[in-house]
Order: structure tokens, then C-alpha cells, then sequence
């Protein structure tokens, strides 16, 4: 079965992300296929590539790009919440004027007609927020 | 329709107005997150589950982190992730109550 997720809320502020990455992990292991993971509001903080927990934390954004790369996830960012909240990609640095980007491995920024595909092209869509 | 509530019964009112308004036509709950305080033995909200008419499931994991193991009513289902996944995947529709 197709499963697509939804983050609304960012790493380390609340268990949204958590659960939705121990759900993706355990429907993998049945052999479902998580089709795309679209992070919305402040979920976008999902993806920034400089976070730096303490060596014995987990780390939330590594471990979305590592599941998504291995098991080819599409990691969507909302662009409207990811402009606001700081997260650009180098084609969106450059367009907005700005001197650096941080987007994570595997992710990726576009628009919300990416969850209501998500929605329509999979079996599920499960949403994880506050 | 699985309905999923991630918030304590003493935080929002997310609980309550799943109890009121889903239909008792195959649907279930699932507690995960806060949500799962709802299932407390002797608690406020225990006789409210119990009249629900649905299943009602609570994911262990949680129920553990919050060191409820031996103290959650009777009569619902604990589930790890793979059966958050089944229950998904054995309902048409789900719904998150956020």
C-alpha cells in the first residue's frame, strides 16, 4: 500500500516528527512504500542541514534524509513556510538574494500542490502535528 | 475511519469531539502521544472510552514512555507501530485530531 505522510511540526518541540518517522520506519518493514513526506508550518525546520544535536540525541534530520534515501522517499518542503522560517535550497538563496543555503540531503522545496498529490496518489495520507 | 488523538482528554477537547461526533459504523480510536493518558484506569475519561462503542487502541511505545504500562484500563488494544500501520491500512480513511 501507498502511504503519504504530513509533518506540521518541527524537530525537538514536540513528538509530531518523532512518531512520523517510527510509522514511516515500521511501515517500510511491511513492505508498504512511503511515496512522499510533505513537511508543512513549522515541520519545514525538518530539513535544514546545519542542526547539530548532542552526540547522544538522535538526529531527526539525518535520519529523515538517511530513510528517504535508502528507501527513495520524495521529502517535500512547504516553500511559503520554508521562506518564512529561514529554509532555502541554492535556486531559492539565489532568487531571494541571500548568501547561503541549508537545505538537508533529500529534501526538497516546492508548493502545496505536492501534499494534495501526495493525498490523491496514495492509499493514505497520515498527518503528524500538534 | 481511524481517528487518531495525539492530546491528553485534559489538555484539548480533541477526544471528546471524536466520541461525539464518529460514527459507529466500523470506525476506531487510536491514542498515540499525549492521547494516551486517555486510557488511564480510574481515570475521568475511562467510562467516556468505554461507552464509545469503537475499538479503541493505544500505542504501547507511548504508554510506556509515559510509564503507564500497569495502569490503563481494561478493554483496549495495545498496538506498536506495525499495528499503527495495519490499523491504517484496514481503514478507508484516517484522520488525525490536531
Amino acid at each position: 500500500m501507498k502511504f503519504a505522510i504530513m509533518v506540521s511540526e518541527g524537530p525537538y518541540t514536540h513528538q509530531a516528527t518523532d512518531s512520523a518517522y517510527q510509522f514511516a520506519k515500521a511501515a517500510i518493514a511491511k513492505g508498504h512504500e512511503i511515496t512522499r513526506v510533505f513537511f508543512y508550518h513549522d515541520g519545514v525546520n525538518n530539513g535544514t542541514r546545519l542542526t547539530v544535536p548532542p552526540q547522544d540525541d538522535r538526529h531527526v534530520v539525518n535520519r529523515w534524509s538517511e530513510i528517504a534515501t535508502q528507501n527513495n522517499i520524495d521529502l517535500v518542503i512547504c516553500i511559503a513556510a520554508a521562506q518564512r522560517r529561514g529554509l532555502l535550497d541554492e535556486n531559492e538563496a539565489k532568487r531571494q538574494g541571500k548568501d547561503a543555503n541549508n537545505i538537508a540531503p533529500g529534501f526538497r522545496i516546492s508548493g502545496l500542490g505536492q501534499l494534495v498529490e501526495a493525498g490523491i496518489q496514495s492509499d493514505r495520507l497520515v498527518v503528524f502535528g500538534d | 475511519m481511524l481517528h487518531i488523538v495525539n492530546k491528553s482528554p485534559f489538555d484539548t477537547g480533541s477526544l471528546a469531539s471524536v466520541l461525539r461526533v464518529a460514527k459507529k459504523d466500523g470506525g476506531a480510536v487510536l491514542l498515540i502521544e499525549d492521547g494516551v493518558y486517555a486510557a488511564v484506569k480510574n481515570s475521568a475519561t475511562e467510562a467516556s472510552l468505554k461507552a464509545a462503542g469503537m475499538p479503541v487502541y493505544v500505542l504501547q511505545p507511548d504508554a510506556d514512555a509515559r510509564g503507564l504500562q500497569s495502569r490503563l484500563m481494561e478493554g483496549v488494544n495495545m498496538v506498536d507501530y506495525g499495528g499503527f500501520v495495519d490499523l491504517v491500512a484496514g481503514h478507508d480513511n484516517v484522520q488525525s485530531w490536531l
